[in-house]
């Protein structure tokens, strides 16, 4: 079934390649893709240790390579995500202006290559499932893009090159520092390697800055906002609410299980840039003057929260930052989506001239108010929970009566954090929504009936598990028990 | 014994407002019916809990990590949270009734029921919580349906701006209560306040720690409850309709902050150092918010001025260590307050939406029975005798007299402007000749209205007796003061209310006309300045770097040299996309060949 499930968005892009009709097709594929997923979420069994529908064939024999698959509560909580959003994002495609075949089939490479990513079980497949993934990012930027594209399209494209070029480095000396006996591309033997602390850091400090670019961390992250504004929305829902996720699950993925000293030792530094995530640009987002920038430097900004549950390298903070990743990827590709609809109504996404849009297009007030106020943590919405055990396990690592030390400081100064998203996050919505309306607006549209399921999707998935964010945690949790089980 | 009361009180509301917004937007009828059928029904089940004595209900897991962190939503069912039940229920159910007649010309009205019914899910769940997360997580959503409610008429560039400084003045006193939270957590491993209280004792050797995580929690408190220096938010707020302010920004909402740390007030007195901020920031607000009221124009600002001065006086109670007291304050508060809001709100809507006092007088022979109502709700709001808030608030006074007394100086003194500004109100609004057409022309408002003032009135009446407020509240400890208390507070009330009526009777215009307190003694331009000199320069000065030296310096630096030094990378440079595609196809390939052949 997960193989399957790998394959269809795959399959849809070769059909609508091959002339069949591309919405259609696309649109059967992203539904198909996402009752798959449903159907492993409801067959997954939360008490059985380890990976589940496991398939795995044979590649080279030599080398050990296997295109293997398998899910615990973690993949299928990203595979769940990747899958709604994808659907979300196949709906919210409008008119394509030209090359409508290619662009469809982009968007389900690159949500192929995000499923094949999660749900691989292969150091190999796991990296080149992202690879493919990235190219379709970079053709839906340069070709289809908004605004100064190309520029964007070719940053984007150097960046995330030389961290993925950065992040192979790291994976191969991640690789030949495993005594030569267990040796494997496999995860779930690679999981259980022993590095000498010493080795560890080069190892992890070439993965933080490779996967730490694809996520954005700060100072590696100026092309995410430039690639996100010029993006078409459908691109920008995919990139931002799941690729970008890939950095961060190859930390909980790798790094935490297999280099924790250097995880530890290091996590100052860590601290520090995302710090710079959330403080830092969090006040350049508060300075942003136009609506798609804010949302690309506010999505950078959130990355922040979900590094601190990481490098708090404890139960609650990895399976926080775990949902926060999900959470995240809902709300941030609403908020991409509604910005699409908003930008094909107005001149200009410049808050200059918006303004009184809620009297004109009230839904998407509404929605994009919804989404708003689930990034910004309010409760009710997944995203809430999620910064609640992020928070809680950052400030426990290292917690005295007598001090505050580096986590908890931390801690604080993310909790300040909170604070800044409600003033851009609130700022920007006033200044697009309320108020008087400019007087020589073009008539606007409001969303269409058919938009409505998908935001509707969306935000009902974040909802469900704002309410009742157990479902997932106990999913999560024993996937990241064992990591922190050894140590202490 | 286990029943399913507390869960219905909790959840109809919320159905209800989920009900409209996805069915009923377009249907205010229903949504009307909805929403104020979902109130009630909260209101009897809230009866029915509090007639029973052994009433417990099942709870959840919210989320439960065996050891660490264990959030459940259960509740608290005792005297306070059941008496504050009936307080939300029956002045939410009050004012829904009547917002039918304030609301019915409004476009936005199925909105307006929706966001009020979440209001009073988000109130009842701060109410029931038994645990920190819980409180927090009802407490941010409560700031949501005020951020909705103040901001309901988002066309209006005032509105819009209030409901955002509302909500995001509330997330900096948040700020501090989430982090009081994890402090406690981290010191006790629980946030579950029946577990809470047995492990204190561990905190006894760093009393520094406890008063810091008290007083975080206390920000909470000063944000929500509108405390100085969060308060500036609250007067905005009466941008918002005018039994929004009732309901919320006087009667409930606001007294939240009170309310939690009578809840926590095992915490809370465990650090006398903390409970000295306390009284003291209570004081300070009673004291501001009370001179800055005599000076405002807009009937529904002097009323929030007026909120924030007894919201302080509350907050003084519990620094003073007697969580009863305020709790006393707040149950009569509660009602005199909603009754002058609607009070005014009824003026208001007779004179088609004026608010400026100086434009109204003579109201008090076209609106009998708002006039009549609204005195009583003065009466008892300047601590006339045998009116509710002359007990409650004499019960502070006792209470600070006998603690600390100069905070009693100070409170008498406010207590002396309390009655000043209500006077002055009054005399202006109701008394002498009408100052403008609309005022001279005015009519009483519709029954849907006239209802709730009258039984709030009654309230007002009875509120403060012990027969009355004994049933609901365990009533405060009297105090010895011989005849200091009865007397001073009457004489600083008898010279308020005198010095007013002689100043202001017959005016057209106010005489004193001070201008640092009809500016609010500048605190907003201040915090706005703050806000621009710090917040905005520091986000400019970031957004520089990052598009300047970050961006444009270090990267395209790098990038440059990059471009000058690799032959692969020149060849990208007039290649195009799909060349830069197949180009990673060979990485891949690259790849294999590297782990196969090194």
């Amino acid at each position: 079934m997960l193989f399957f499930l790998t394959l269809v968005p795959l399959l849809a892009a070769i059909v609508i390649l091959l002339g069949a009709p591309a919405r259609l097709t696309a649109l059967t594929g992203g539904a198909l893709a996402f009752g798959v997923s449903l159907l492993l979420y409801a067959r997954f069994n939360p008490v059985v240790s380890g990976f589940q529908f496991v398939t795995s064939v044979p590649v080279s024999r030599t080398l050990g390579l296997n295109f293997a698959l398998g899910l615990d509560g973690l993949s299928l909580t990203m595979i769940l995500l990747s899958t709604i959003v994808l659907l979300a994002a196949i709906w919210f495609t409008g008119e394509v202006a030209h090359h409508e075949h290619s662009f469809y089939a982009s968007l389900l490479l690159m949500a192929g290559g995000a499923i094949g990513a999660f749900a691989s079980l292969d150091l190999f497949f796991f990296y080149a499932f992202h690879e493919l993934a990235l190219i379709p990012t970079f053709l839906l930027i340069g070709i289809w893009g908004t605004g100064n594209r190309r520029a964007a399209a070719w940053k984007v494209t150097i960046y995330l090159a030389i961290g993925s070029f950065v992040l192979l480095l790291g994976l191969i000396m991640l690789y030949q520092a495993v005594p030569v006996a267990s040796r494997s591309f496999d995860l779930r033997v690679l999981q259980q390697a022993k590095i000498s602390a010493t080795a560890q850091t080069p190892i992890y400090l070439l993965l933080l800055a490779g996967f730490g670019t694809l996520i954005s961390l700060v100072p590696f992250h100026t092309w995410a906002p430039e690639a996100y504004a010029s993006a078409p929305a459908p691109a920008a829902m995919l990139h931002a609410g799941v690729l970008k996720k890939f950095g961060l699950y190859g930390l909980l993925r790798l790094a935490l299980p297999i280099l924790p000293e250097a995880v530890h030792a290091w996590a100052h530094l860590l601290l520090l840039l995302l710090l710079g995530n959330i403080i830092y640009i969090g006040l350049v987002t508060i300075a942003q003057r136009r609506l798609d920038w804010m949302l690309g430097y506010s999505s950078v900004m959130h990355m922040g929260y979900i590094f601190l549950g990481i490098v708090s390298a404890n139960l609650l903070g990895a399976t926080g930052a775990a949902l926060l990743m999900f959470a995240h990827g809902l709300s941030i590709a609403l908020l991409f989506a509604l910005n699409g609809e908003v930008r094909k109504n107005v001149p200009s996404l410049n808050f200059d001239s918006l303004g009184g849009l809620a009297k004109q297009m009230p839904i998407v007030a509404f929605l994009f108010g919804l989404a708003a106020f689930a990034a910004i943590g309010l409760p009710g919405f997944a995203n809430f929970p999620a910064e609640i055990m992020v928070f809680f396990g950052a400030f426990r690592t290292g917690f005295d009566f007598d001090h505050f030390h580096q986590f908890q400081w931390t801690t604080l100064l993310a909790l300040w954090g909170v604070v800044i998203s409600a003033v851009y996050l609130l700022r920007a919505y006033r200044r697009t929504f309320f108020g008087t309306a400019v007087a020589d607006r073009p008539p606007v549209r409001e969303l269409p009936y058919s938009l409505r399921f998908p935001a509707a999707l969306l935000m009902a998935t974040s909802l469900y598990f704002g309410f009742f964010p157990q479902a997932l945690v106990q999913k999560i949790m024993p996937v990241v028990r064992p990591y922190f089980a050894a140590s202490r | 014994m286990n029943s399913l009361l507390p869960w219905s009180a909790l959840l109809v509301p919320l159905c209800a407002s989920a009900l409209i917004v996805l069915l009923f937007q377009r249907a205010r009828q229903v949504s009307v019916f909805i929403s104020v059928g979902a109130v009630l029904f909260s209101f009897v089940c809230s009866c029915l809990i509090f007639s029973r004595q052994d009433i417990a209900a099942a709870e959840i897991d919210w989320i439960n990590f065996p050891g660490l962190l264990h959030v459940p939503i259960g509740f608290t069912l005792d005297r306070l949270s059941k008496t504050m039940l009936l307080i939300v229920t029956g002045v939410g159910a009050l004012i829904h009734i009547y917002s039918i007649g304030y609301m019915r010309e409004d476009d936005g009205e199925a909105r307006y029921f929706a966001a009020l019914s979440l209001f009073i899910f988000s109130m009842l769940g701060i109410v029931l919580a038994n645990n920190f997360v819980m409180m927090f997580i009802f407490w941010e959503l409560v700031g949501v349906s005020s951020y909705l409610l103040i901001g309901h008429w988002f066309m209006k560039d005032a509105a819009a701006d209030a409901a955002n400084k509302a909500f995001i003045t509330n997330r900096v006193g948040d700020f501090g209560f989430m982090l009081g939270i994890l402090m406690v957590w981290g010191a006790t491993g629980t946030v579950i306040f029946r577990e809470m209280a047995p492990r204190l004792t561990g905190l006894a050797t760093n009393p520094a720690f406890l008063t810091l995580a008290v007083l975080l929690i206390f920000c909470g408190a000063v944000g929500k409850s509108a405390q100085f220096p969060l308060h500036v938010w609250l007067p905005d707020a009466m941008e918002g309709p005018t039994p929004v302010s009732a309901l919320i920004h006087a009667a409930t909402m606001v007294a939240a902050g009170v309310y939690m740390l009578v809840r926590v007030g095992f915490l809370v007195q465990a650090s006398p150092d903390a409970l000295r901020v306390i009284s003291w920031i209570g004081t300070i607000t009673a004291l501001l918010a009370g001179l800055i009221a005599t000076q405002q124009d807009d009937i529904k600002r002097i009323l929030a001025y007026s909120t924030l001065s007894q919201l302080g006086y509350m907050i003084m109670a519990v620094g003073l260590a007697s969580g009863e007291t305020a709790m006393f304050h707040l149950f009569t508060h509660a009602f005199f307050k909603a009754l002058l809001f609607l009070g005014a709100g009824s003026v208001i809507v007779a004179l088609h939406h004026e608010q400026n006092i100086w434009k109204m007088g003579g109201q008090g022979k076209n609106l009998i029975l708002t006039f009549v109502s609204f005195s009583v709700g003065t009466l008892a709001l300047i601590g006339f005798p045998f009116f509710s808030g002359y007990f409650s608030k004499d019960a502070i006074l006792a209470l600070a007299y006998a603690r600390q007394p100069v905070i009693f100086a100070l409170a008498l003194f406010t207590a002396f402007l309390t009655a000043f500004y209500m006077v002055r109100l009054f005399v202006v609004v109701f008394l002498g000749k009408p100052r403008s057409q609309t005022a001279f022309a005015s009519q009483e408002s519709p029954t849907t209205m006239l209802v709730p003032l009258v039984v709030l009135a009654i309230c007002s009446l009875l509120g403060g007796y012990r027969f009355f407020a004994g049933r609901f509240l365990a009533l405060p400890e009297e105090h010895h003061t011989g005849l200091v208390i009865p007397l001073l507070p009457l004489v600083a009330m008898t010279a308020g209310s005198v010095l007013a009526f002689l100043l202001y009777r017959g005016r057209a215009t106010d005489p004193l006309n001070l201008r640092a307190l009809r500016d609010r003694l500048y605190l907003d331009e201040f915090y706005g300045w703050i806000i621009e000199h710090t917040q905005d320069a520091l986000a400019r000065l970031s957004a520089f770097i990052d598009r300047w030296l970050i961006d444009a310096g270090a990267v395209r630096g790098a990038s440059s040299a990059t471009w000058g030094f690799g032959t692969v990378l020149r060849l990208l440079q007039v290649g195009n996309l799909q060349a830069y595609a197949i180009l990673f196809g060979f990485g891949i390939v690259w790849v294999i060949y590297f782990v196969i052949f090194r």
